[in-house]
């Protein structure tokens, strides 16, 4: 990240893709409503929904009570947490999505839960996403954000055993690309559902999200530097990894793999992804029929396009005018009664 | 529990007062119907338009409320630009940069209004529904939805606190700016330094829910918590509020009919 060229076109993507949401930090992988078709919508959801529900039964049955007020506290903290930032350079500032640092710090199921929280909250409360779309930004970041974070945390730290910096620096490695991975399959999802061709929003998304990706790696690893210093009981031991944990980590790296495999294919025939999308698009397609049996339509009694929106246009507005004109009333009324 | 950060707006409307379930059906349904709607429906997009802009008039939130807060989902609208250029149809304009021409389409044009305007009409149902709902409403509606409790537990204990860390992430930003001066690119060390830094509030913060869900985990053994978790039951949905629930449902059936059928 050096020289000013890189940096200033890094701000003008960061102010451009990054929409500062209310929250503070730019979001830029919190895909807002009308972005994505409703198949695509409605499949992820279902997805979402049974990894989550799966999650919640592990997490409920495997640990004490105690883990309710600790998972919901530290929700809160994940998201007050993607506040701080830090300034990089011309105006574009590092933050913290927090899948990884959820998932070393409390495991795969836990950190899923938690991330679902923040996420969930962040679309229902804060428009920081949208609602239909909801399932697939849990897919990204509840989902493979953390599942990658986790897997590829758990092989770097085997790997590099019992070193002092082992645990920053795999933090990085795991953050960096559980970031990376989660812009791929929003890519994906974008390509599927027909908004941007796979082989623009695939590079597009994967290189912005290369660069966000070192701010999260960094901060993730400064929290577990943080952490292991404060509290070390708290980074839990890699040792003691239970064979379905194995299963576990090994199929975040494996989805990992498959997704950065799956993305510079589909790149590179995005016609693929664009036949799926226009066979997605059933929608579409049942209105040819329809259209033969009520041909020459367009608005009821009109058959003009240009025109029926110009109605549309006039009966809106005095819908508008009419509740305006209630709500006045009802003031006028409740003020006289006083 | 008033916040800056707390997007409910206190008015005394019908909007407001009417049933968190019946509130948050009707939205989920209204944001459904508009992403059900063809590419270039505009006159299905005028009509769902307008009537958030009356609902949001009949809360008495006034139309610009909405309409700027609205504007929230716009930047991610990068991500459907390329439609412009990629959909084939009459061509429109050429760009030319270097090598590469660009050849913008109407078809492509419309693609991509229709994506953003979509995207528009969807974010002022969300942003009503958070507007005129109290958390605590919406977390009796998401019971009433069956959302699985435990996850509807954590929402509310994660509402309870997240002002609370809210506050105390800007108190540690104040305690770093105060000490670095100026957070510019040439204040306080390299790049990884600062990141560094930030990573140690993360991690500060991290610690500090930690042991504060503990003494919120005594505190409520202390008061009975057994690890069951009980809620109120939920008042049965009165005759009205069905006619209303149903009336609405029938209303945004009709506006997606016509607009999958006419455009």
């Amino acid at each position: 990240m050096s020289g000013t060229a890189v940096g200033s076109s890094l701000a003008a993507i960061g102010r451009i893709a990054g929409g500062v949401g209310p929250t503070g930090g730019p979001q830029p992988m919190h895909i807002p409503d009308g972005f994505l078709s409703v198949p695509v919508s409605v499949v992820f959801w279902i997805v979402a929904v049974v990894v989550i529900g799966y999650a919640l039964r592990r997490v409920s049955r495997e640990l004490d009570e105690r883990r309710v007020p600790l998972l919901a506290v530290l929700a809160a903290v994940i998201f007050a947490g993607q506040m701080l930032n830090f300034s990089v350079t011309g105006g574009t500032s590092g933050h913290l999505l927090g899948a990884t640092l959820a998932a070393v710090l409390l495991g795969p199921w836990a950190a899923m839960v938690v991330m679902t929280a923040v996420v969930s909250i962040q679309a229902l409360v804060f428009q920081d996403g949208g609602i239909l779309v909801l399932g697939a930004n849990l897919f990204n970041m509840a989902i493979v954000g953390v599942l990658v974070g986790y897997g590829v945390y758990q092989l770097v730290s085997r790997a590099l055993g019992n070193r002092r910096w082992a645990v920053p620096v795999s933090g990085f490695v795991a953050a960096w690309l559980s970031i990376v991975v989660a812009a791929l399959a929003c890519a994906l999802e974008l390509a599927l559902s027909g908004t941007s061709p796979a082989n623009i929003a695939v590079p597009a998304m994967g290189g912005i999200h290369a660069l966000i990706g070192i701010g999260e790696g960094l901060i993730t690893a400064g929290a577990l530097v943080f952490v292991l210093a404060a509290r070390p009981d708290l980074v839990a031991p890699t040792a003691k990894a239970t064979a379905g944990q194995k299963a576990l980590w090994i199929g975040g790296a494996a989805l990992a793999v498959v997704l950065a495999v799956l993305s510079p294919l589909a790149s590179a025939h995005p016609d693929g992804l664009e036949w799926v999308a226009e066979q997605q698009g059933f929608l579409e397609a049942a209105r040819d029929p329809l259209y033969s049996i009520i041909p020459d339509y367009v608005f009821p009694g009109i058959s003009n396009e240009a025109l029926a929106t110009i109605v549309a246009g006039v009966v809106g507005t005095l819908i508008v005018a009419a509740a305006a004109y209630l709500v006045a009333q009802g003031v006028r009324r409740r003020a006289t009664q006083q | 529990m008033a916040d800056v950060l707390d997007p409910y707006r206190p008015r005394a409307s019908l909007i407001h007062r009417a049933d968190p379930r019946v509130k948050v059906v009707v939205a989920v349904m209204s944001i459904l119907i508009t992403a059900a709607l063809p590419l270039g429906a505009w006159p299905s997009y005028v009509l769902l338009l307008a009537a958030a802009l009356a609902l949001s008039v009949a809360a008495q939130l006034g139309v610009g409320f909405t309409l700027k807060r609205g504007l929230i989902a716009v930047p991610f609208a990068l991500a459907a630009l390329p439609l412009v250029f990629s959909t084939p149809g009459d061509v429109l304009a050429s760009l030319r940069i270097g090598p590469l021409a660009l050849d913008a389409s109407l078809a492509g044009v419309e693609r991509f209004a229709s994506v953003l305007v979509k995207s528009y009409i969807s974010v002022q149902f969300a942003i009503l529904l958070t507007a005129t709902t109290r958390f605590t409403d919406m977390l009796a509606a998401m019971r009433a939805l069956r959302i699985p409790r435990l996850l509807v537990v954590i929402f509310s204990l994660m509402w309870r606190y997240l002002f609370l860390f809210a506050h105390e992430a800007k108190t540690l930003r104040i305690a770093r700016d105060s000490r670095s001066a100026d957070v510019g690119p040439k204040s306080g060390g390299s790049v990884a330094w600062r990141a560094r830094v930030t990573g140690g509030m993360v991690g500060n913060l991290f610690v500090r829910g930690y042991e504060r869900s503990e003494r919120v985990y005594q505190a409520m053994l202390a008061r009975g918590y057994d690890g069951d978790i009980r809620t109120f039951a939920l008042r049965p949905l009165a005759s009205s509020e069905y006619a209303a629930l149903a009336g609405a449902v029938v209303i945004l059936a009709l506006l997606g009919l016509l607009g999958i059928l006419f455009g």
